[in-house]
């Protein structure tokens, strides 16, 4: 594969606010003294007026999206996935996913990407969480093109949305003519017949690599790239894995709730087929350059594809 | 309004509350009945609203924080015009589309679904800032109990509305000194509640008798005068107020009157009117 250019999505959150931003007076952007480390503080340059630091306190942060939407506003509110989904689960549940309020939740830092930082930011547990909340919509973006388009897709629907994003820099793999973002509808990025790898976020980009590797090995692998996790586009989950009769998830969350689960949920009900789930095994993070622990816990190229060839055999 | 005709309407509203809980057969009475008169004064007194267009985009806003008091709220819309009186007897039955706990998207002139404590209380603040970012007049009104300002998104909330001069947010803390597991003394004490609400840059009003009409009267007032400053009320009032054997009693927190219960009740409350 040839040397990609790489960027945060975290990065690509801020550039798309200020580029939705000079279009829409309504976008509100709404940080937790987090704006540096969110990318909000691009935002906050260019619109000082209209980005609002709550502090520390991402409940009430929550509470404020709440209801500056139910009096028209939009509001993006930003924290770490730690904090966004975490600490202010039940306010984000209660106060935002129940009265189906306009709140885009932009939360960065999720998996453990984040790196040095260690278990107690590294969260793999906010698309467990966010999935279940009745009426949220929960996207994954894998690169600088799919991140910038979510948002957008993101502030022009109505009702809220969980927007995951990394800090480590990911390659854009999505630069291309035909490149088209829908919220709910999933991208066939590669045809195959062996099996189907079904990713998500950063994940996406290992598992090209890893279909690379198969091929080299002579096993054709399909490649979907999942953006949005609910709503899950069955369709092009059933299809795929009626045609290739094995389906493997990659994700840098747990394998406890997440893309797998929700992929394993629509596959046992409709077409029962043998899945195995690769993404974080039920357990804490810990500090490391990110890309060393990507490897450590398997979930780099290279480990998705020994996973893969090893429950293949 | 005169105070006479105010109280009018809150003995219906507390008429209603019983009623509604009593077909129910659960609910929150005693905080219903103590805010009768906060509900009532705010209603027919001093919101700019439209029961015809209740989602009217320059409304003023009430957020039931302490979203328990559900029964105290749906009564005083339906007196207000919101929707028809009947259907208070529908609430909590499966279907209806008054909820336990307030829903925006399913009451007319609910302005925020709450139930959780302490979070209404940072919706409030949102549409108070969204009117500042708008440029609009509008007002937000929210009504917290003593007991739910032991959750730590209360303060969040008011050292942002205090750090942001909202101005036009009114705080009503209904101090009735009783949750469901005692006093709040006894429970985990969050007095002094006005100095607390000082330190987070709030001008505090203390209002004897929260159920005095002549007592919120002047404090709404002196809200309205007050600039670059949200207002807190500290408003005492009784628990369960105007049912004898409900008043000040812990028990009627969280219990539907039974039908003998319900006579006495109603006998209490028509001697009132």
């Amino acid at each position: 594969m040839a040397e990609l250019k790489k960027i945060a999505t975290r990065e690509s959150y801020g550039n798309a606010l200020v580029e939705l931003g000079k279009e829409h007076d309504d976008l509100i952007v709404l940080d937790a003294d987090l704006a540096g480390a969110t990318k909000t503080g691009i935002f906050k340059k260019a619109f000082p007026d209209r980005h609002i630091d709550c502090g520390i306190a991402e409940g009430n942060m929550m509470g404020i999206a709440a209801g500056l939407a139910a009096a028209g506003m939009v509001p993006f509110a930003s924290s770490f996935a730690m904090f966004a989904a975490g600490r202010a689960f039940e306010q984000v549940r209660n106060s935002i996913g129940y009265p189906h309020l306009n709140v885009k939740i932009g939360a960065t830092h999720a998996g453990i990407s984040v790196g040095e930082d260690g278990a107690s930011h590294q969260c793999c547990e906010d698309i467990a969480l966010m999935r279940t909340i009745p009426g949220m919509t929960v996207i994954v973006p894998s690169d600088d093109v799919e991140a910038k388009a979510a948002v957008k897709a993101a502030y022009e629907m109505q009702g809220p949305v969980y927007l995951r994003f990394g800090r480590l820099a990911a390659p854009v793999i999505n630069d291309r003519p035909d490149y088209h973002f829908e919220i709910g509808k999933g991208i066939l990025l590669r045809e195959g017949t062996d099996l189907t790898i079904i990713a998500t976020g950063l994940e996406v980009g290992y598992a090209l690599e890893a279909a690379d590797r198969l091929a080299a090995d002579g096993i054709h692998a399909e490649v979907i790239n999942i953006h949005t996790i609910k709503p899950l586009d069955e369709e092009l989950v059933l299809a795929s894995a009626k045609k290739t009769g094995k389906v493997v998830t990659v994700e840098e969350h747990s394998i406890i709730g997440g893309l797998g689960s929700a992929v394993a949920d629509v596959l046992s009900e409709k077409l029962p087929t043998p899945v195995h789930k690769i993404g974080v095994r039920d357990t804490f993070g810990e500090s490391g350059p990110a890309v060393e622990l990507l490897k450590k816990y398997e979930l780099d190229g290279d480990g998705v594809y020994r996973q893969i060839r090893e429950w293949l055999q | 309004m005169t105070n006479q005709e105010l109280k009018k309407i809150a003995n219906q509203v507390r008429k209603d509350i019983v009623t509604a809980l009593h077909s129910a057969k659960s609910g929150h009475p005693g905080g219903s009945l103590g805010a009768a008169d906060i509900f009532t004064y705010l209603y027919f007194e001093e919101m700019k609203i439209d029961p015809k267009n209740p989602r009217d985009p320059d409304r003023d806003r009430f957020v039931l924080s302490k979203g328990h008091t559900a029964p105290g709220l749906y009564s005083a819309l339906a007196e207000r015009g919101y929707f028809p009186r009947e259907d208070l007897l529908t609430l909590r039955h499966v279907g209806s589309y008054l909820q336990g706990h307030p829903n925006m998207n399913e009451t007319p002139g609910v302005d925020m679904s709450t139930g959780s404590l302490g979070q209404g209380v940072s919706a409030a603040v949102g549409m108070a800032l969204a009117a500042k970012l708008k440029n609009k007049d509008y007002r937000v009104y929210t009504l917290l109990g003593d007991g739910e300002i032991e959750e730590g998104q209360v303060w969040e909330a008011a050292m942002f509305a205090g750090n942001h001069a909202l101005d036009n947010l009114v705080v009503i803390v209904d101090n009735n000194n009783l949750q469901i597991d005692g006093t709040i003394e006894e429970v985990n004490s969050p007095y002094p509640i006005d100095e607390k609400f000082k330190a987070f840059k709030f001008h505090v009003i203390n209002v004897a008798d929260g159920n005095d009409f002549d007592q919120l009267r002047a404090a709404f007032k002196e809200a309205r005068e007050v600039k670059d400053q949200p207002v807190a009320i500290i408003a005492k009032t009784v628990k369960g107020k105007g049912v004898s054997f409900m008043e000040n009693q812990v028990g009627w927190h969280g219990k539907a009157p039974n039908d003998e219960e319900y006579k006495i009740a109603m006998a209490d409350l028509e001697k009132e009117a």
